[in-house]
């Protein structure tokens, strides 16, 4: 992490939505090959966030880039050079997986040879090539976490943003999910991830903490843990949270 | 171009692999069209009548002969007593009583006028209509006769009963039609918008909404193949109606085929429509059964007349498309009309689908945003 290239810079950047202010004048910057957790509990304000920066929803006000371009009028640019896993969705189940494979890559542009060669390095590395040909449906959901991720990165965007990639999958899986994003993190690629499962943050080089809308900590786990005298990541967010209520 | 195809292939896919729904979006319009075809039918066959002649002169006669050999009807009974006329109604035995006033031919001579009354079990009203209607008709045919008769005396007449446009009152004749419009309602409209809602529903729209494909491109790859389909759907319902049921087919087939897709244009526009309202798959077809078809069955003259409706609902089926689709195709397949006589019911077609496109575009960049 010696590189201090920014590919994402936030300031001030605001949503509401009538009177409730769901973002509320968030700042923070992610560097280039980062893996940035985008922590907090639901309803904190995150999925929105994200929206914001992958261009779903314009900002009420602030500032904000996404790999250098701006999220008011260059969305087109931005969707170029991203990938994006949604929380919602993994793939089309009734599709097969060599299907979803080529559809992902095909609306990023790729050529039929790009796509091929892609399908055949994916299914080797997930190791699912005798299941090349089934449908999406009858794989188990860990499977298709992992699957989806590697089809978000397909066309080599130079930021991930992930959101809740890991929700509702084992231990065992989330392991194995995480050491992909490391893989994907390699060759400078910036991974923006969400998440609840306090445990994942440690897995990141720096994490922003959201309580109702607003960044409480933006720091490396580490730090965070010295900082809030914490042994683990669970404690620093239970004590953040907590301290917002008493303000309350 | 490349990337529009992928979608498109991504749709057929979609369609294909649920091959049961294929199914039934191919083989309901079918089954629909033998339904009303056979099952639905309004015409008569050898309805039973009863006749009371209180004159029995040879005029008389004749109408009688006339009416029982047109073949719609059977003659059950001559009535003396007219305190039957209830007790045979109640037991269903005749769908018609024709009473001739006393001295039908003598006052037809001396007065010009004489009157004969018909009576109809009006608790089956569609009958009751019907047999009305064929009735009065033969009469005034017969009338009409008479009246040649009288200018030129040898001349023999042929009867000719001649209902214009629907000879035969076929009833299946004035089902194509309408069911052609309900089944492009009922495919580009609900399809597209529970195809739409299922994108949403999954979440997958917000990732397809990140990648590079424009949104317009999303809602045209996810319309296209209905388009296809419907268009395959009102093909084949003409082609079987035309084979099988012998319906007429006056005007252009380049006309048809020009004002269905015009048609299926505004029945897409109402399924993006409702999709952008839409949370679920649920609430689209809730929606789409609701605020499309009844109204496309009930209120666009597809099986009860416009006409005989209560004005506020006259009114209100001028908004709906396919009481102005319906015009036009019995315009082309039973009368020949070109464009010349329908451009207007075209216009306001034209118009509607241009309404209902731009408000459905412009709520759908509201909702992405």
């Amino acid at each position: 992490m010696n590189n201090n290239k920014k590919v994402i810079e936030v300031s001030d950047l605001t949503r509401k939505f009538g009177k409730f202010t769901a973002v509320d004048s968030i700042s923070f910057d992610v560097k280039e090959g980062e893996i940035f957790g985008f922590l907090g509990a639901n309803g904190a304000g995150k999925t929105t966030a994200i929206k914001m920066l992958i261009g779903l929803l314009s900002p009420t006000s602030g500032k904000a880039t996404v790999a250098g371009y701006d999220v008011y009028n260059q969305s087109e640019q931005i969707k170029k050079s991203i990938g994006y896993m949604s929380q919602k969705f993994s793939l089309y189940e009734d599709l097969t997986i060599a299907e979803n494979i080529s559809f992902y890559a095909g609306i990023y542009g790729l050529t039929d040879e790009q796509i091929n060669d892609k399908t055949d390095l994916l299914l080797k590395k997930l190791d699912l090539e005798n299941s090349r040909n089934e449908l999406i449906k009858s794989l188990p959901l860990g499977w298709k976490q992992k699957l989806a991720f590697s089809v978000a990165i397909i066309h080599d965007p130079s930021i991930a943003f992930l959101d809740e990639p890991t929700g509702g999958v084992d231990p065992i899986t989330r392991r194995q999910f995480w050491n992909l994003i490391y893989e994907a993190a390699e060759n400078k690629r910036t991974i923006f991830v969400t998440t609840h499962y306090m445990d994942e943050a440690e897995y990141c080089d720096r994490v922003s903490i959201m309580v109702d809308g607003r960044i409480e900590a933006l720091d490396s786990p580490a730090n965070l843990k010295s900082k809030y005298d914490s042994a683990t990541m669970n404690d620093v967010f239970i004590q953040l949270a907590r301290k917002n209520q008493v303000k309350e | 171009m490349r990337i529009f195809a992928n979608f498109i292939l991504k749709e057929i896919y979609h369609i294909t692999r649920d091959w049961r729904s294929l199914l039934v979006l191919i083989c309901i319009p079918v089954i629909q069209l033998f339904l009303f075809g056979y099952a639905i039918r309004t015409e008569l066959n050898n309805a039973e009548i009863g006749i009371i002649d209180r004159s029995k002169d040879y005029i008389t006669q004749e109408i009688t002969n006339k009416i029982i050999s047109s073949g719609y009807f059977e003659l059950s009974a001559y009535i003396e007593n007219e305190k039957q006329i209830e007790h045979l109604f109640k037991n269903g035995t005749v769908k018609e009583i024709i009473i001739f006033e006393p001295d039908f031919a003598k006052k037809l001579e001396k007065e010009g006028k004489a009157s004969v009354m018909l009576i109809a079990d009006a608790s089956n009203p569609n009958i009751a209509t019907l047999v009305t209607s064929y009735t009065s008709s033969i009469i005034r045919t017969y009338q009409l006769e008479l009246n040649m008769k009288s200018i030129k005396a040898n001349t023999i007449i042929i009867p000719e009963v001649k209902m214009l446009f629907n000879p035969e009152l076929k009833s299946v004749y004035m089902f194509v039609p309408g069911l052609i419009a309900l089944i492009l309602m009922l495919v580009s409209a609900l399809m597209t918008s529970i195809a739409i809602t299922r994108e949403k529903e999954m979440g997958s729209m917000e990732v397809l909404l990140v990648s590079p494909l424009k949104p317009q491109m999303i809602i045209i790859g996810k319309v296209v193949p209905y388009v296809v389909i419907s268009f395959f759907n009102s093909m084949s319902v003409l082609a079987l109606s035309i084979l099988i049921f012998h319906i007429p087919f006056e005007g252009s087939y380049i006309l048809f085929i020009f004002e269905s897709l015009l048609f299926i244009i505004t029945a897409l526009a109402l399924g993006i429509l409702i999709s952008t309202i839409a949370k679920s798959q649920l609430a689209a077809m809730m929606i789409s059964l609701g605020g499309l078809l009844m109204p496309t069955v009930l209120l666009s003259g597809f099986i009860y007349p416009v006409e005989n409706m209560p004005l506020v609902l006259q009114w209100l089926s001028y908004l709906i498309p396919a009481k102005w689709f319906l015009i036009i195709l019995k315009g082309i397949m039973l009368k020949g009309l070109g464009i010349e006589h329908l451009w207007k019911e075209t216009l306001i077609l034209t118009g509607m689908a241009i309404f209902y496109l731009a408000v459905s575009t412009r709520k759908l960049k509201i909702r992405l945003e």
